[in-house]
């Protein structure tokens, strides 16, 4: 199959690759570039597992071909920390236990680091409805709500 | 694995109509590729060309306005961006609710209205809401353009009335009157999910004799498209619409849709909640008319 040049600005730092027109925003991030952190849990747009931002928007890089990102930037759950600090949300979810396996943080966490970049204090609803596209096969989600909501709080009170 | 995959990404909308015109059924035409890609994952298309228009034709359509008393979304507007936006909000707002509603924000972030539509899945949730706003559907070729009324656009299970040479590129739907309103009534057995049924209604009365003046009635996921129910519409017209009235609707909407098995729910269950759905839809929408 033919390949196509593309280049993708990931956690800040440029990348050129020759992909197919096939490859999806996931597969360059894990196989092309190494950035395994994001997880491919059902491939078919339904768990949410490879939640990525794509210019600041939430979006599941199973279901985003490469080629798209072009000229975009991208950000993965690799680059949330800044270096060894974490984000207040990897903080929220180690206080309160909102991961079990860990298969769905990483998707889950970049969700909810797009939903509070756009509304910096959601309601309990707004964070249920918020990652109605993320799915959690052990915690229960009730913890990874207590763990945005506790975010959220934050914020108000800065 | 496809041997032979070229992918395109057109610069203009005039560029984009040469190539589909040109490769025809070899070619699809990719936007926001939320149905696409899956398809291709599955195995279910094997285009020989993948035309990408949402990298470069999202600037020319992507665009909600108000013209003419018409609220006009490009084609290539994100689920997300009709979802937020005021003036849907203020002209059209089951529109807004529905998209609220629709899949998730990882979701409406990248897929497009006018995919969606073209995708012409019978359980989804825009044709039936479309159809009673009584919207048209602006598709271009290279030498012609044509105003399609959704009832008319689909044939069949993600068929629609389409040539490979065709591109939608505007929905149009007209304010809604006064003395009017829309509702929608989906039943999902999970957030999120694609529905069982759903209907819609929109219903316009006149506010002396409290009759009805007009009435559309949509029902999605009962058979291999989107069906408006004109039959059981006629039983309203000049009627007060009242409670054993709408019963009576619900009814006649069932028989006269006739919904089919599907995989996972059997047609006495749909119509048992077609029924129920569309009484629903004609109460709802009676109740937030305002005079």
């Amino acid at each position: 199959m033919k390949t196509y040049h593309v280049t993708v600005r990931v956690n800040g730092v440029t990348y050129e690759r020759m992909v197919k027109p096939t490859t999806t925003l996931a597969q360059l991030l894990r196989y092309e570039l190494g950035f395994t952190g994001t997880k491919i849990g059902c491939d078919q747009g339904a768990c949410g597992a490879c939640t990525v931002l794509v210019d600041g928007k939430a979006v599941k890089s199973c279901s985003v071909l490469a080629l798209q990102v072009n000229n975009k930037e991208v950000l993965t759950i690799e680059g949330l920390a800044a270096g060894d600090v974490l984000h207040p949300l990897q903080i929220a979810w180690l206080e309160h236990g909102a991961y079990q396996c860990g298969f769905c943080t990483s998707g889950m966490l970049m969700t909810a680091k797009a939903l509070l970049d756009e509304n910096p204090r959601p309601s309990e609803e707004e964070i249920i409805m918020a990652i109605k596209g993320n799915l959690c096969r052990c915690t229960g989600y009730v913890k990874i709500i207590e763990a945005i909501k506790s975010v959220a709080q934050q914020k108000g009170e800065e | 694995m496809r041997v032979k995959l070229e992918y395109i990404a057109p610069a203009t909308v005039e560029e984009a109509l040469r190539l589909i015109a040109e490769y025809g059924e070899e070619a699809k035409i990719l936007a926001g590729g939320q149905s696409l890609l899956l398809f291709l994952k599955q195995g279910l298309v094997a285009p020989s060309y993948l035309i990408d228009i949402k990298t470069n034709l999202s600037k020319e359509l992507s665009y909600i306005n108000v013209e003419d008393g018409i609220l006009k979304i490009g084609s290539l507007t994100t689920h997300r961006d009709v979802e937020k936006s005021r003036i849907v909000k203020d002209e059209i707002p089951i529109l807004a609710d529905v998209e609220k509603d629709l899949a998730d924000v990882q979701i409406r972030n990248w897929g497009t209205v006018g995919g969606n539509i073209c995708v012409a899945d019978p359980t989804a949730d825009l044709p039936p809401v479309l159809v009673v706003l009584g919207t048209k559907l602006k598709v271009r070729s290279l030498d012609s353009e044509r105003l399609i009324p959704v009832e008319d656009f689909y044939v069949n299970l993600y068929e629609t009335v389409l040539s490979p040479a065709e591109l939608l590129v505007e929905v149009q739907i007209p304010k809604i009157p006064r003395d009017a309103s829309i509702a929608y009534e989906r039943l999902s057995h999970m957030k999120g999910e694609r529905p069982v049924v759903s209907a819609a209604a929109f219903v316009r009365i006149d506010h002396n004799s409290l009759k009805c003046e007009e009435v559309r009635i949509a029902v999605g996921g009962a058979g291999s498209t989107v069906i408006r129910a004109r039959r059981a519409e006629s039983l309203c017209r000049g009627e007060k619409m009242e409670e054993n009235l709408l019963q009576k609707v619900g009814d006649h909407v069932a028989d006269e849709i006739e919904p089919s098995d599907d995989i996972y729910y059997s047609r006495d269950y749909k119509r048992e909640m077609i029924k129920v759905l569309v009484r629903r839809a004609l109460y709802k929408a009676v109740a937030k008319i305002r005079p």
